[in-house]
């Protein structure tokens, strides 16, 4: 056997994933999350009779908090593998990363572990989020002035 | 309406990136690291304050958001403070998102354990 046919019967038994399926899902998905946070700051707004910035930064932290906590009780990342891209792309991505190193780093001792992996992967996040907004930023500066 | 638009917009975004997930060889590192400087350039352009006002938490939710607050962030840090601003600004609207991360994972990571 050569190995393009290899190749060929590789390809047949590889598991297919539907790409339309996962689409929908991560629509529906990523746009229940959206939906729920938009009702949370509606009511944050209203109970408490906060501005929008305020009451959408407090729903941030919910989110943050629920992800973080669901992911420490370890169902989270089943979630995760379900949802796909819906539930990467929110924040709860985010929070997902930051708590599933950490917990699975913490056996390693506080600095060596803990410490060293925290960032493990929300990490690059920060970094080229921070690199990009200080280029953006400074383009917009020698535009504009 | 603000809630339909939320749907749609968060729905539209995790479209676009389960469409790189299952296309590409680009893992959910990159995604969500792709999808953060994209959002420091929409804010750039302005197009990131109209999606707020158009879909509010949909909009806020998405990780984007977080890129979004620093370019704002270090540009109004840039208004007040000239360029030292941008360097002291830079954090100021994003930094709760970081801030909430490392408290609430630390911990939680003192009260449960990983699975095996």
């Amino acid at each position: 056997m050569n190995k393009d046919e290899y190749q060929k019967l590789v390809k047949k038994y590889e598991p297919r994933e539907d790409k339309l399926h996962n689409t929908i899902y991560a629509f529906l998905i990523g746009g229940t999350v959206g939906f729920i946070v938009e009702g949370l700051i509606v009511v944050l707004m209203n109970l408490y009779n906060l501005s929008r910035v305020v009451a959408s930064t407090w729903t941030c932290l919910v989110v943050i908090f629920m992800a973080s906590l669901f992911t420490a009780l370890n169902f989270f990342d089943n979630w995760m593998t379900k949802a796909k891209a819906g539930l990467l792309l929110p924040t709860t991505g985010f929070a997902h990363s930051v708590t599933s190193s950490a917990l699975d780093y913490k056996k390693e001792g506080l600095i060596t572990g803990l410490g060293s992996n925290f960032f493990k992967l929300a990490g690059s996040v920060i970094l080229y989020g921070i690199l990009a907004a200080f280029v953006m930023v400074i383009v917009k500066v020698i535009i504009h002035g | 309406m603000t809630f339909i638009w939320a749907f749609i917009v968060a729905g539209l975004f995790c479209v676009v990136g389960q469409i790189i997930l299952d296309n590409t060889k680009l893992t959910p590192g990159h995604v969500t690291t792709i999808f953060t400087v994209l959002g420091a350039i929409l804010g750039f352009f302005g197009i990131y304050d109209k999606l707020i006002e158009l879909a509010g938490g949909g909009a806020s939710t998405i990780i984007s958001n977080f890129g979004y607050l620093l370019y704002t962030g270090a540009y109004e840090g840039y208004q007040s403070a000239g360029i030292l601003g941008i360097f002291t600004g830079m954090l100021t609207k994003g930094g709760a998102a970081i801030v909430g991360a490392i408290v609430f994972a630390a911990f939680l990571t003192l009260f449960f354990k990983p699975k095996d």
